[in-house]
């Protein structure tokens, strides 16, 4: 009896999770405007999709900013959690307490807070801000991931590195990279989705002239359901899928 | 090395400059944005946006912490297989699975032609542009932001501890209550943290599922900001908000003290 309702309490809350994107899939395959009965298996929205010219430039332009958005914020995180790892340093506490605050804030206190330092810095909103703004709430996640994979390292393989009369920098390009790896591909994996998937940060920074897709997403929807954007959402959520599914694989391999 | 702490000095400055950027943004340093925001309406706003919020939260704890304590015993294979489940909203766009929401919440969308069909309601419901919307879009978006911490917690937590407990003749409430409720604590914490904020600053939720009668904080300071480009009280609504943020976290930090865990993910 208790197996029983555990399990059904279970499958309730994964049902909450999943059926309304089930059905927003299924719907993207109905051969129908507005009604909500099926009227036949239909790839007529995803055509229409594939069609909008104005589309393909937005979802160039976020593959273009999560590639370099996802990769130079896995350089920089890397790099800051291998130090917070590996040296003891002034503020080292305090940068880590920094992490936090940076991944707990809303999105929109840092949307705000980057707006006004851009505006400031007289960086015009487009390109650049939209990809400093993704490197900055990338980090974060970033130094986690490493950090944590490195914090299941086996400390003595550096002093035993150490005794054999290994460098620092050859620690780094013998041991650390090659053990860390896994965590280093989650992490750029995670960082992309990310920056393909942010609204709020994005909706702050961006320009007029480099439009992207989560925003074109957000204009759209604001405007009513319609079959167009259930395709659209429909391949988006498909590839968020494939790539926290593969993310995940990796970062749990064991070492 | 060190040259990887220079981003982060930026980034800290980012998130910290709000605080100055009312008067460098206006020379003659005024705390008459702050006044402002006495004012009642925004006060109104605030009030309702953190009541929402506060239910939001213990909604999401009450569903979350069952779930996450189940999670945390089960072992084997299935267990992987459904932390993955759970790891997929979370990093799923949070814009898409609120819009998946509008085709269940509509008039005639799928909890309304079931109750419809079940005989329990007579005509179509209208959920879609209430509060009650909103609240679904909320706990269905935040849900996953409160188990995750939850379940590393409960992970972590000596299952030696409770059977030490029932052997020394607590009964369950006891053992929940003395021993497994304190051990989590930390993880209730972050959670709850996890789940407020951002309950209060989502703001293309009420905009989507609550139409224009709902309105957040989140709504106030998009408006303030892009609309009426008020930048100073937008400002001033974001301090107050960093100082909401900060006291959390202290709040937080002092609920961990001594602990060797004060991980927050």
């Amino acid at each position: 009896m208790k197996n029983l309702s555990t399990s059904s309490y279970l499958t309730s809350i994964y049902l909450f999770f999943y059926i309304p994107i089930i059905i927003l899939i299924i719907y993207s395959f109905n051969n129908a405007q507005y009604s909500l009965l099926w009227h036949g298996f239909s790839l007529r929205w995803y055509q229409e999709l594939f069609a909008d010219t104005e589309l393909w430039v937005a979802a160039g332009n976020t593959f273009i900013l999560g590639i370099s958005a996802a990769t130079i914020a896995m350089c920089l995180g890397a790099l800051a959690a291998i130090s917070l790892y590996r040296y003891q340093f002034f503020g080292r506490q305090l940068l880590y307490g920094l992490i936090f605050i940076l991944i707990l804030s809303p999105d929109i206190v840092m949307g705000i807070s980057l707006l006004i330092l851009f505006t400031f810095g007289k960086i015009k909103l487009g390109y650049w801000s939209l990809l400093l703004a993704h490197i900055t709430f990338c980090i974060p996640y970033v130094v986690v991931t490493v950090y944590s994979r490195m914090a299941s390292f086996d400390e003595y393989i550096f002093e035993a590195a150490r005794d054999l009369g290994a460098k620092d920098t050859i620690i780094l390009k013998r041991i650390i990279l090659p053990l860390l790896w896994p965590a280093l591909f989650a992490s750029w994996l995670l960082s992309f989705t990310l920056s393909i998937d942010d609204v709020i940060i994005s909706y702050f920074v961006a320009g007029p002239d480099f439009e992207i897709l989560p925003l074109k997403i957000y204009s759209m929807v604001r405007l009513g359901v319609k079959p167009e954007i259930n395709a659209l959402c429909a391949i988006t959520f498909a590839i968020t899928l494939v790539l926290v599914i593969i993310s995940q694989c990796v970062a749990r391999k064991k070492p | 090395m060190v040259f990887a702490l220079l981003p982060f000095c930026l980034v800290g400055l980012a998130s910290f400059l709000s605080h100055s950027d009312d008067h460098l943004l206006e020379l003659p340093f005024t705390l008459l944005n702050y006044v402002q925001l006495n004012n009642s309406i925004y006060l109104k706003v605030f009030k309702e946006s953190l009541y929402l919020a506060a239910i939001c939260t213990v909604i999401c704890l009450i569903l979350g912490y069952p779930f996450a304590y189940i999670i945390a015993r089960i072992e084997g294979r299935l267990k992987g297989l459904l932390i993955l489940l759970l790891i997929i909203p979370f990093w799923t766009s949070s814009l898409i699975r609120t819009y998946s929401m509008i085709t269940i919440l509509k008039p005639k969308g799928i909890i309304s032609s079931a109750l419809m069909w079940l005989g329990i309601i007579d005509k179509p419901l209208q959920l879609l542009f209430t509060d009650t919307a909103v609240m679904i879009g909320l706990v269905y978006n935040l849900l996953p932001y409160m188990i995750i911490p939850l379940l590393t917690n409960i992970e972590r937590l000596d299952s030696r501890l409770i059977d030490a407990a029932r052997d020394l003749g607590a009964n369950r409430i006891t053992t929940f209550r003395k021993v497994i409720l304190p051990l989590t604590m930390p993880g209730i914490w972050s959670g709850c943290i996890l789940v407020f904020l951002p309950a209060m600053t989502i703001f293309y939720i009420p905009d989507l599922l609550g139409g224009s009668k709902s309105i957040l904080l989140g709504n106030v300071i998009q408006n303030q900001f892009l609309t009426v480009q008020n930048w100073p009280l937008g400002s001033a609504i974001n301090v107050v908000f960093t100082f909401i943020l900060i006291v959390l976290l202290l709040v937080y930090w002092q609920s961990t003290r001594g602990r060797e865990h004060r991980k927050l993910l």
